[in-house]
Parts: C-alpha cells; sequence; structure tokens
C-alpha cells in the first residue's frame, strides 16, 4: 500500500517536470524568434517603435498559450492528481 | 449655490464609499469566514457555504463572491467617474473619463471595423472587470480570474456570441463553412471551433494562477533559506524571515500588475478579432439584400392583387 502511495506520488511529481519541461521548449524558441524579429524592426525603423512593441507583446503573450497549457497540467498533477489517484486506489483495494 | 456644492461634495464622498465598500467587505468576509492557515499552502477558491439544491449543493466560493464584488465596484467607479458632467470646460475626472471612453472606441472601431462599433461597451466592461479581477490579488484576496469557472463563463459567453454572428450569414453557410478547404478536415475543424474558449479560458486562468503559484514557492523558499541562514540569531530576529523582504513585492509587480492587466488586454483584443474575425461580413450583406428584394416583391404582389 505505501509502496503503491510512493509510487503514484512520485510518478505525478516526475510527470509534471517533465511536462513543464517539454512544454517550455516550443513557447521559448517562438518568442525568443518573435522578440529578435521585432528587435530588427526596431533598428531598422526606430520610429516604429511602440507599435512594434505593442503587437509583440500581444503576440508573445499568445504564443504562450501551450506553454501555460502544460503549466496547468503540471500543477493539476501536483495538487489535484495524487489525492484522487490514492483514492482511486483505496477504494479498489475496498479500505 | 453653497448648498448645490454641498451636496454634490456628499455624493461624492457616498460614490467614493461605493468603490472602496466592496473591497472593505471582501476582506471582512475573508476574514470571518476562513479558517486559521497553517504555514504557507497553495488551494483553490475557498468554499464560504454551500446552498442544498435538489440536484447538486451549489457550493458559494470565494471566487464568486469577490467577482460580484469587483461588479459593484467598477459601477461605483462609473458613477463616481461620470459624476457631475458637464458641457463646455471639462472637470478633471470628466476628461479622464473622455479619455478612456474615445480610447477605447478607437480600438473597437479599428480592430473590429464599422459594424461592430456598438461593441464598445461589451469590450470595455470585460476588460475593466478582468483587470480589476486580476489587481485584486493585490489586497491579498483571492483572484477571481484564478479560478476558472469565473473565466470559462466570460470565454463561454464570447463563444456563444462568435457563433451568433457567424450564424447571421445562415444556417447553410455557417454549416459549410466547417468542410473548407475540404471535407475531410470537418472534424478538425469543429476540434478548433471547440477550442477557442478553452484556449481562451486557459490562458488568462493559466497566467493568473501561474503568477500566484511562483509567488508563493519563491516566498516559502526565501522564507527557508533566511532561516537556514540567520537561523542563528537569538529571539525574534531568527524566526523573522528577513530574506523575505523585497524580491516579492518586485516579483509582484510583474506577476500581479503587468500580468494582469496584460492578460485582460489580450482577452478582450482575441474577443474582438475572433467576432469580428467569424462574422462573414458579405454573405451577410448579401442575405439582407435578398431579404429586402424578397419584401419588395411581395409588396407588390399585394399592391396589384388588391
Amino acid at each position: 500500500m505505501e509502496l503503491a502511495i510512493g509510487i503514484i506520488l512520485g510518478c505525478c511529481a516526475l510527470g509534471a517536470g517533465i511536462c513543464m519541461g517539454i512544454g517550455a521548449i516550443g513557447p521559448g524558441i517562438g518568442e525568443g524568434n518573435a522578440v529578435s524579429k521585432a528587435c530588427e524592426a526596431i533598428g531598422r525603423q526606430p520610429e516604429s517603435k511602440s507599435a512594434v512593441t505593442s503587437t509583440m507583446i500581444m503576440g508573445c503573450a499568445i504564443a504562450e498559450t501551450t506553454g501555460i497549457y502544460s503549466l496547468v497540467i503540471a500543477i493539476l498533477l501536483i495538487f489535484v492528481a495524487p489525492n484522487i489517484m490514492v483514492n482511486i486506489l483505496k477504494s479498489a483495494i475496498g479500505l | 449655490m453653497k448648498n448645490k456644492e454641498l451636496r454634490f461634495k456628499i455624493v461624492d464622498v457616498l460614490l467614493l464609499a461605493l468603490i472602496i465598500l466592496p473591497l472593505v467587505a471582501g476582506l471582512v468576509i475573508k476574514v470571518l469566514f476562513s479558517a486559521p492557515a497553517e504555514g504557507i499552502s497553495i488551494t483553490g477558491a475557498q468554499i464560504y457555504f454551500t446552498i442544498p439544491m435538489p440536484i447538486q449543493n451549489f457550493p458559494v466560493t470565494e471566487a464568486q463572491v469577490n467577482s460580484l464584488l469587483v461588479v459593484f465596484c467598477i459601477l461605483g467607479i462609473c458613477l463616481y467617474m461620470t459624476h457631475g458632467v458637464r458641457a463646455g470646460v471639462p472637470t478633471r475626472r470628466q476628461a479622464l473619463a473622455e479619455w478612456a471612453v474615445e480610447t477605447l472606441e478607437s480600438m473597437v472601431h479599428e480592430n473590429m471595423g464599422p459594424f461592430f462599433s456598438g461593441f464598445a461597451p461589451f469590450i470595455a466592461g470585460i476588460l475593466a472587470l478582468s483587470a480589476l479581477s486580476s489587481l485584486l490579488s493585490l489586497l491579498g484576496l483571492f483572484a477571481p480570474t484564478s479560478d476558472v469557472n469565473i473565466v470559462a463563463g466570460w470565454a463561454i459567453l464570447v463563444f456563444i456570441l462568435i457563433t451568433y454572428y457567424k450564424l447571421k450569414g445562415g444556417l447553410l453557410n455557417y454549416m459549410k463553412s466547417f468542410t473548407e478547404p475540404i471535407f475531410v478536415l470537418l472534424p478538425l475543424n469543429i476540434l478548433s471551433e471547440v477550442a477557442t474558449p478553452i484556449s481562451m479560458a486557459f490562458r488568462h486562468y493559466g497566467n493568473v494562477l501561474s503568477g500566484s503559484v511562483i509567488a508563493v514557492l519563491i516566498s516559502t523558499a526565501l522564507a527557508g533559506l533566511s532561516n537556514l541562514v540567520l537561523g542563528w540569531l537569538p529571539g525574534v530576529l531568527g524566526e523573522f524571515p528577513l530574506l523575505r523582504i523585497g524580491l516579492p513585492g518586485i516579483l509582484s509587480l510583474y506577476f500581479d500588475v503587468f500580468s494582469s492587466c496584460m492578460q485582460a488586454y489580450i482577452f478582450a483584443m482575441l474577443t474582438m478579432l475572433n467576432i469580428s474575425g467569424g462574422f462573414p461580413q458579405d454573405l451577410y450583406e448579401e442575405r439582407k439584400r435578398r431579404k429586402a428584394e424578397k419584401r419588395a416583391a411581395r409588396e407588390k404582389n399585394a399592391i396589384s392583387n388588391s
């Protein structure tokens, strides 16, 4: 019983870590691309700085979405999933 | 003249109280209902009380109460800003209110086109509600936007609006738009249609929640660190988490102030773009024209018959 609960908790933590780690790659690359292009645009046309900056922040926030999804999954795995899993285990054993 | 000025000031103070009272009420309710917490913990919205219902009990949570309080607060702000509006030389707060209204109207007009100019109050409502709900965490209250139910409610409302304006081009055209560019993409199109409200809700909720989670984690870590470094000092000095001063405040400036305003802006922006982007302008105009022609023909028939 203790072993099973330990495995559940460990797997939840591991899953959350892997989820966040892999999920952060995509938004990181995407936002880096966006910011580099924005810097280029500002360098070419310094007078359009405010428009470029606001558009870039907007685009960055939207590119962040997939990262936020993985964050939500990670938070669920850490704070919500262990309780549910342990309860399922207990009811399956019949405690 | 003096009497009038006095009355104006009294109403002013009452309106200011209407702004501040909901926030105070939120704090008082939180203090009254919340159980004494042990240490720092990350929990969802607290359930104040449950109303028994036939099918399932209806829990009244912190998030619902706080979002209602925010609504009253916004009402107070609107009344206060527009109190004493006069033509001619504007007062200071009238100038501010006019600036806000004009900015929002021009924003809506720019992003949604002239057909949706009437949407400015709705967009302003969403923007204010979302921004103030997130900023509520500055007072130590539970931000309603870090509960997925509240944000999902707004997202579903926006989804209904999107579908309504898509249906204005005719039911058949709406169904046909799912099979474009080819019929095989039907399931994917349905999936992407359903994903719109889900992604809007999760984007907003995830950003606000991540801010609060990171803030709690960092302040816990700093308390532990200061216990480790300064724990050998005698008495109060050792127990006081000295390292916790400063850094959480700076983080809160980003996560609570910048991020919440940003998310509110993005939510409003996506609402505008989704509603105006899904609306088939040419189909709607064609349908309207055909309807008008039909009606004219019918009237002609009626006239010739009689």
